[in-house]
């Protein structure tokens, strides 16, 4: 190794916020371009690590869509001190980039079979480029549906798209939410109530699914699924923890053998799902 | 003499070499006698070395004590190891500065000059192989370890005597290293015909060794230096068995954990005296007026309750769950991650824990219950 | 006619599947097709549970009222889905709204008719719990992960 000349994997690459959009109350995407350097290419499913001048670092998933890989997209919740500097940033303000960081969803791997989302929440933003990229090539699968399930009716993500998915990208798409006021017409009810009907007639060992959302609703999501017949080699999920340098270096996102950084975010089911009910690893 | 790779010679002290080191423009780092325990510092001649000093170590204790006045070596690892020369308890990654439009980073690296490591024993050694393994993944590289580890040079002390916490026969990483070294010195017979075996580990060993009084090693010299490994590995009383890291695994809900956590006080001394842990994270530091960041890597461990914090809290609450993280980690799951064990029997965290907890114990409770 | 129809209807629906003939024929006799309009409430908290109601067609929202605001929405069932389960346990009132989302067709077992077979042919009363059970326990697990509220903070 050629330590003298080689690129520090800690020191940001800068990036300028291109446009900003409120998506709910507390969360907000925005495209990014680079100022030194060209683009850098990614996988739907990997992320980067984010830096706000004088904040810190963290990690968050991308949502664009490869086949764009112009212009990252970020989808960040405002949950500490963080991720609250990355959605106060505006339009031209700078922050830095490292990444893109880590295990993709192997969409291309799935055709010819009924290619499944399960989403929770925010987990839809990890997805968001795997389902570009399923639609893109709609035909070779034999079926893209999408499953979404949000705490209620006002915070589902990236709404409009995802009615055009469903209305005009040949998605079969199903919302559900966990409480609604009536004149909600769409279901009621965690994602798990809805999975026999999303498989419809498939051959459920010709399905394939990634699930993204809270670590519990992934975990049921899993078990369900392997007990309607979907091959536990044919489910990934994705997973969080915490992340100092994405690089496998600091330790913090260690579960069980795994790097979540390297190793993950995205795992196979049949690898890790003991894992997942393990307490407190 | 013309030495190479492989040879051994003898020689009556250390001092030349450090001389030697010193005027090769070489800073040399080994051990001195700070606040009653050995710690790795800058040393400028041999006189620096404590010398005639031994120590008495057990679980929750550490002395340094008088030995044989004229040994050189007696005592064996302190508190410290080398990976703070290595991987630096504080280290600036870069800095910041506001501009107009943004801000301009700058990344230059700190200096590190051409460095002996004078004294490395056996399993601290291996303790920086380890490293080179985690800082190194095959996915990316720590530039600033490369560096510093490409900037080097390892004399290592081959170990005659071993302390009460010591283990490393058991984990093959000592009392006597066979390669990992540029050069290597074994202390032999210091109460009477007093002498240091040198093998030469490396052509820049050899390049240095060039210089010294040196005379070949005999076979009575070779015989000594066998003797006094067997001596330090027949002192070991602590072991952990061979198969440990499959025997740690599938333990989660072990009682064991429960019963260590009411005595641990996750006070993350272990981590900090281990020289393999190599935790860390990255704290931002701002001027008053905001226009210079700076972020700085720092240690790190498993062992505090932010260490695992996710939105909404940690994930390892449990004082259990954060020994057991560690325990599994360096036994076990480190093995699935780089090949190897992390632990490489050296015995600080033994003698470093405030409470005396035994990791050869520890483990061997878990390990013991197949069920 | 009708009574070979609702029989048809029975052994089409998941919850029936694995009924033979002969129970399917006892069921069906207790049975009768309803509709129900978009919009439309199926039954009310507190009714007397005098019928269960086999989901063939269409979503049911399980609401539950509260002053001062709209009716909350608990739980959405539909197609293969079984609505009302309080005809099984006393006092036998309903404990929540039932109301059509949209057109509803279903097959609603009269409960006295229902419990009065399972008194006179034990063997059906334990073939109804034996199936119905993993039903309600899948309810259950459901709304346990919906009271955890789970993407409340992410």
């Amino acid at each position: 190794m050629d330590a003298a000349n080689a690129q520090d994997p800690m020191v940001p690459h800068r990036y300028r916020v291109a446009e900003v959009w409120e998506e709910l109350d507390d969360v907000t995407t925005m495209s990014l371009l680079p100022v030194d350097g060209p683009p850098r290419p990614f996988k739907a499913g990997q992320f980067n690590m984010l830096y706000a001048y004088g904040v810190g670092e963290a990690a968050i998933s991308i949502s664009g869509d490869p086949a764009v890989p112009e212009r990252l997209i970020h989808t960040t919740r405002n949950v500490g001190r963080v991720s609250a500097a990355l959605t106060r940033l505006r339009a031209g303000d700078m922050l830095g980039v490292r990444g893109p960081f880590g295990s993709d969803w192997p969409v291309e791997d799935q055709k010819g079979r009924h290619m499944l989302f399960v989403a929770g929440g925010l987990g839809l933003a990890p997805l968001r480029g795997a389902v570009c990229q399923a639609l893109a090539n709609r035909l070779e699968y034999e079926e893209v549906s999408l499953l979404f399930g949000a705490r209620s009716p006002d915070d589902l993500l990236y709404r409009s798209q995802v009615a055009e998915w469903g209305a005009f990208s040949g998605a079969n798409v199903e919302v559900t939410v966990d409480m609604a006021a009536r004149g909600w017409t769409g279901h009621v009810g965690v994602v798990t109530t809805r999975l026999e009907r999303i498989l419809g007639t498939s051959d459920p060992a010709n399905v394939s699914v990634f699930i993204c959302g809270p670590e519990i609703m992934m975990r049921f999501t899993a078990q369900d699924l392997t007990e309607l017949g979907v091959p536990a080699s044919r489910i990934w999920v994705s997973m969080e923890r915490n992340m100092k340098c994405a690089l496998g270096f600091c330790g913090h996102c260690q579960w069980g053998p795994d790097f979540v950084c390297k190793d993950g975010p995205v795992f196979r089911y049949d690898q890790i799902g003991k894992r997942l009910a393990i307490r407190e690893i | 003499m013309q030495a190479a790779p492989g040879d051994s010679f003898v020689i009556s002290s250390p001092a030349p070499l450090i001389g030697a080191l010193v005027g090769a423009g070489w800073r040399v780092i080994g051990p001195q006698e700070v606040d009653g325990t050995i710690a790795y510092e800058e040393l400028r001649t041999a006189d620096d070395l404590p010398r005639g000093r031994t120590d008495d170590q057990e679980a929750g204790h550490y002395r340094l004590t008088e030995g044989r006045p004229e040994a050189w070596f007696d005592y064996v690892v302190g508190p410290q190891s080398w990976k703070k020369w290595l991987y630096p308890s504080r280290r600036k990654l870069w800095s910041a500065t506001k501009t107009a439009d943004g801000f301009e980073i700058d990344d230059r690296a700190e200096d590190y000059p051409k460095t002996a490591f004078f004294g490395v024993r056996p399993c601290e050694i291996a303790a920086i192989e380890r490293q080179d393994a985690v800082f190194d993944n095959g996915s990316f590289t720590d530039t600033d370890y490369a560096r510093r580890r490409a900037a080097t040079l390892i004399v290592a002390v081959q170990c005659a005597r071993s302390a009460a916490t010591c283990f490393c026969a058991s984990m093959n990483t000592g009392p006597h290293a066979e390669e990992g070294f540029d050069l290597a010195l074994t202390e032999l017979d210091p109460d009477g015909d007093h002498r240091f075996l040198l093998q030469i580990g490396s052509a820049q060993g050899a390049a240095l060794a060039d210089g010294l009084p040196l005379r070949d090693a005999t076979g009575d010299d070779h015989a000594t230096a066998r003797l006094a490994a067997a001596h330090a590995a027949a002192q070991q009383t602590r072991r952990l068995p061979a198969d440990i890291a499959p025997r740690l695994k599938g333990k989660e809900d072990h009682p064991g954990w429960q019963a260590v956590a009411e005595k641990c006080l996750h006070c993350a001394n272990c981590t900090l005296a281990c020289p393999t842990c190599f935790c860390s994270d990255v704290e931002d530091t701002n001027d008053l007026t905001g226009d210079h960041t700076e972020r700085w890597r720092v240690w790190d461990s498993c062992f505090s309750l932010d260490f695992s914090y996710i939105h909404g809290g940690a994930v390892r609450q449990d004082p259990a769950a954060r020994y057991r993280q560690w325990l599994t980690h360096k036994l076990s799951s480190w093995h699935d991650q780089f090949g190897s064990s992390g632990c490489v029997g050296c015995g600080r965290c033994i003698a470093w824990c405030p409470v005396g907890i035994d990791i050869t114990e520890e483990a061997a409770v878990i390990a013991r219950d197949d069920g | 006619m009708e009574l070979h129809s609702i029989k048809d209807l029975l052994a089409d629906h998941p919850v029936f599947k694995d009924f033979d003939e002969e129970t399917l024929d006892l069921l069906a006799g207790c049975g009768r097709n309803e509709h129900f309009a978009k919009g439309s409430l199926i039954y009310k908290e507190g009714d007397e549970a005098d019928k269960v109601y086999i989901i063939r067609r269409g979503d049911v929202a399980i609401e539950i009222a509260a002053p001062g605001r709209p009716a909350i929405v608990v739980e959405t069932l539909n197609q293969g889905d079984v609505a009302g389960w309080s005809w099984l346990v006393p006092p036998y009132r309903s404990s929540a709204d039932a109301r059509a989302v949209t057109e509803v067709s279903a097959v609603s077992l009269d409960a006295n008719c229902v419990r009065g077979k399972c008194d006179d042919h034990p063997a059906l009363g334990y073939q109804i719990f034996k199936t119905w059970l993993p039903h309600l326990t899948k309810r259950v697990r459901a709304q346990r992960l919906q009271l955890l509220d789970l993407y409340g903070a992410g």
